[in-house]
């Protein structure tokens, strides 16, 4: 009786449900609106009211676009793969190394748990260390999940800016790396380990699997993280009506010069993910803080985290991992004074 | 039939070795489970995504957790052989 099979109702279900996405995102403003001055009668303008209709209005729009954007990037990333990437990688000198690295790294589909083979499978194949560095850079940083929230929250500059920015610090911290030839802060049986070369049988995949990736991708990743976005919206939505305006405007202003390393110190052992960071931020900014001093933070706490660096001792010595934090910290910080600056 | 599970640490593999173990019991399969968290030895394998599924020294699965239908799907193969 299954008239319709997998693979066909896979290619279908977007169909329908993509003009849906559409009225629903077009049509959430007013209803919002409706819903809070006419159903609910409360007074316009006051802190309880602006507080609901900004959650209300908030939550549904990031979930929306956070379902949408991440379905895509699924079916983008079921392209890719860390043995085609490394394939790409093999015999590039080292500058265009570096840039293909970083931006194969926002494309490539991997979890941080997977950083040791995949840093192990890049040096057997004679891929440089700074070029390696670049891929393991670029991949937590430009997380789709955070170029989602900062787009929905502060439009499409502020999430190019983030995109460049990362690219940017992903290329120069690689190439940084390759160029002091850190080989010998490499733990040494990453280099005795004979490995021979790996037999690439990548599965063909039809197009209606790559939608089936979408889809897993959904809910995999909005599965974990909306609980994140529903709290730091409604924290958010807290700051957003009784929070006085220029509350953080000393501490994280841009008059402040010292906010940018105390933000980048405050950022590195503090684990989030993006999910939960970027509704603070916006409170940060709308709040009086400068938009260097909130990204160098968010750059911080999404793109350096201490259990990853702990996780690298396997592979790593540990002069070799302070240089690395040494130089993101750094990189990170000329970002936010960068922008600090030209803002 | 030799099943290992690469991977160290990870939630991912953690969720994987319970599945198997999971559809190993519940289809009364003939099998030895390893779970092997150490590096130079996954390497062995040549993946780089954990978690991976090994059977018989293949790799059928690697970077994802799939469902236990797919994993029954994989075993069923290597009982006929």
């Amino acid at each position: 009786m299954n008239f319709v099979s997998r693979s066909n109702r896979n290619l279908i279900l977007p169909l329908v449900l993509l003009p849906v996405w559409f009225l629903i995102y077009h049509f959430l403003k007013p209803v919002t609106d409706w819903f809070v001055d006419d159903i609910l009668g409360m007074t316009a303008g006051t802190h309880l009211t602006e507080t609901l209709r900004f959650f209300i209005f908030e939550v549904p729009k990031v979930l929306l676009l956070l379902t949408l954007i991440i379905f895509l990037v699924g079916i983008v990333r079921s392209f890719f793969s860390p043995e085609k990437t490394r394939k790409a990688l093999e015999g590039k000198s080292l500058f265009t190394g570096n840039v293909m690295a970083s931006m194969l790294g926002i494309v490539t589909p991997f979890c941080s748990c997977s950083a040791i083979p995949l840093f192990l499978g890049f040096v057997e194949a004679g891929i440089p260390i700074g070029v390696t560095f670049s891929f393991l850079i670029a991949s937590p940083m430009i997380n789709e999940v955070a170029v989602v929230l900062l787009f929905g929250m502060f439009g499409w500059k502020t999430a190019a800016i983030y995109v460049l920015s990362g690219l940017v610090i992903a290329i120069t911290a690689g190439w940084i790396i390759g160029k002091l030839n850190l080989r010998h802060w490499v733990q040494d049986w990453v280099y005795e380990a004979q490995l021979g070369n790996q037999d690439s049988d990548d599965e063909k995949m039809k197009f209606a699997d790559r939608i089936q990736y979408g889809y897993n991708a959904v809910r995999e990743i909005v599965g974990k993280v909306w609980i994140y976005v529903v709290i730091g919206i409604a924290v958010g939505a807290g700051a957003h009506g009784y929070v006085p305006q220029d509350f953080m405007a000393s501490l994280m202003g841009r008059s402040a010069w010292y906010s940018v390393p105390l933000s980048v110190i405050i950022g590195v052992p503090l684990y989030s993910n993006a999910a939960g960071i970027i509704p603070i931020v916006s409170v940060l900014i709308e709040k009086g803080a400068s938009l260097g001093t909130a990204l160098a933070f968010m750059m911080a706490v999404i793109g350096l985290s201490l259990p990853e660096m702990i996780i690298l001792k396997k592979v790593l010595k540990l002069p070799f991992i302070l240089t690395f934090a040494g130089i993101m910290a750094v990189g990170i910080m000329l970002v936010g004074f960068l922008f600090n600056a030209i803002m | 039939m030799e099943i290992k599970i690469l991977g160290a640490g990870c939630a991912k593999c953690k969720a994987l070795e319970k599945l198997t173990r999971d559809v190993v019991e519940r289809n009364g399969i003939q099998a030895t489970i390893t779970k092997i968290d150490d590096y130079a030895e996954i390497m062995k394998y040549h993946v780089m995504t954990t978690p991976a599924l090994v059977v018989n020294d293949r790799v059928e699965i690697k970077g994802r957790v799939p469902s236990g239908e797919e994993i029954r799907q994989i075993f069923l193969k290597y009982q006929e052989a």
